[in-house]
């Protein structure tokens, strides 16, 4: 199936991956090849709420591509401040750009603005929906380190709030991979993801956690995520349960020499800064390798055959 | 085929309670207390004169109790009363022309339902004020919004819109 915009992972099958992988390490060995493959093409930003750093890496991704970028601004210096609807916005933009990137706070965001819209759109978030750009650069980060298949995974933190968890998670689900959510009991998946999971596997393949310690030894991959201070009633509560979940080299020591270690940053003490220099360490690579991944999902969106497909697909 | 909707749930006298229509749709076996949901998942709220009647905790063999609506002078269509099935999934639709029973069927679940109920989800963009309909597929036990995904399997009739 041929998608002209980029919603969610799920919406994404193996093939269709595999394409999008294969384009960013194409990409990643020559990017010279690419410098002016999209020259006078304009993307345009649409953050409704802030992520520096997602932004950042499209704007980058673009203009590696020859292209050049145009920035709704914040939401306070734009229309949206005077009540104008998304549905309205999504459809003034696209006459000035050839694609769209958007971040919103509400669920399926993304969604309903891909219904009023021909440029492709990839979504950068919505609420606590949907990151796929983040998924596919943890894929990519993942195959370059570990492979996906014979994959051993542990997600660890907050799985509940975790956007990039879940779009990952199902992701996964696409190849051969064991996976262990670690998180305490509070923080666990919510239901819905689990049942997304279950629809996709048989459960062999999911278990679910409150320590690390008995799936470490057995992990190709540990994927670190924030535990925030503001989903405890307490402090004591918070410093008790987010202790237990933190990493540091001594923790490691149980883990297989080729363990990677990951987490979609920005970090705070979830991983000691001990570990920064080890070979676990993957997660500044990881956050390098979204440039390369959003300009080869770019590039597949924007060319004349236009569209992200799967070569066994259709 | 005579007009008759219940002959055989044994409590002909209860047809008095409900009055005959001459053309229209009479929606049988709904779950006892859900006939008013029935009527707002169809939009039917009498503001448009048509002749309702409804019939609550009837008697009835299939259920202890079950509700009657008819409406006269309106043929519901499949599409609408399939969306019946998500509160009243042992509904039967009898067509009536001229006193008589024309066509009787029930209800089938619809793979989606759209613009009748609305996401109980406050982060959903739906529940906004943006220019879009309200999309959900239904599950073997539920119902999932189209754009937040978020499941609901209980109290569906809560959902449904005014
Ligand atoms: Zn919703």
């Amino acid at each position: 199936m041929r998608h002209d915009h980029l919603i969610t992972s799920k919406q994404l099958s193996r093939p269709d991956i595999e394409t999008v992988l294969d384009r960013a390490a194409e990409i990643d060995a020559d990017p010279s090849a690419v410098a002016d493959r999209h020259a006078n093409t304009l993307l345009g930003l649409l953050f409704f709420e802030p992520s520096t750093r997602t932004k950042m890496s499209f704007e980058t991704a673009m203009k590696r591509l020859g292209g050049d970028v145009v920035d709704m601004g914040s939401v306070e210096s734009s229309s949206v401040k005077k009540g104008e609807t998304l549905a309205d916005t999504v459809r003034v933009i696209e006459g000035y750009t050839d694609a769209l990137v958007l971040r919103h706070p509400k669920q399926g965001a993304a969604t309903m603005a891909s219904e009023f819209v021909d440029v492709p759109l990839l979504n950068a978030g919505d609420g606590a929906g949907h990151h796929p750009t983040q998924t596919m650069l943890d894929l990519y980060t993942i195959r370059e380190n570990a492979g996906l298949d014979d994959l051993t995974i542990g997600i660890m933190g907050d799985l509940k709030y975790g956007r990039t968890v879940h779009s990952l998670a199902h992701a996964l689900t696409n190849f051969e991979t064991q996976q262990h959510f670690i998180s305490p009991e509070s923080l666990q998946l919510p239901r819905e993801v689990v049942y997304d999971l279950h629809q996709r596997q048989d459960g062999t393949g999911i278990k679910e956690h409150e320590s690390l310690e008995g799936v470490l030894p057995s992990l190709d991959v540990l994927y670190v995520t924030r535990i925030q201070r503001e989903r405890f009633p307490d402090e004591n509560e918070y410093q008790k349960v987010a202790g237990e979940y933190q990493i540091d080299a001594e923790t490691l020591e149980a883990a297989s020499d080729d363990l990677t270690v990951m987490h979609p940053l920005p970090r705070v003490d979830e991983i000691a800064p001990e570990i920064d220099d080890t070979d676990y360490a993957a997660y500044f690579d990881q956050a390098h390798n979204g440039v390369p991944v959003r300009m080869a999902l770019l590039d597949l969106l924007l060319s004349d055959d236009r569209g992200i497909r799967g070569e066994t697909d259709e | 085929m005579s007009d008759d909707h219940d002959h055989h749930d044994g409590n002909d006298d209860h047809e008095l309670r409900v009055s005959k229509i001459r053309d229209g749709t009479v929606i049988d076996h709904v779950r006892g207390g859900q006939a008013l949901n029935v009527l707002a998942i169809l939009g039917i709220d009498g503001t448009n004169g048509e002749e309702v009647s409804v019939g609550m905790n009837v008697p009835s063999n299939r259920f202890a109790r079950k509700d009657i609506v008819k409406v006269e002078g309106r043929e519901l269509s499949q599409d609408e009363v399939d969306v019946l099935s998500l509160i009243a999934p042992d509904a039967t639709i009898n067509i009536v022309r001229d006193y008589d029973v024309v066509e009787k069927h029930r209800v089938e679940r619809p793979d989606v339902v759209e613009g009748v109920l609305s996401c109980p989800n406050a982060g959903c963009i739906t529940t906004g004020d943006e220019p879009v309909t309200s999309r959900f597929t239904v599950l073997e036990d539920g119902v999932r919004c189209s754009y937040c995904e978020t499941i609901v399997r209980e109290e569906i009739a809560s959902l449904i819109e005014t």
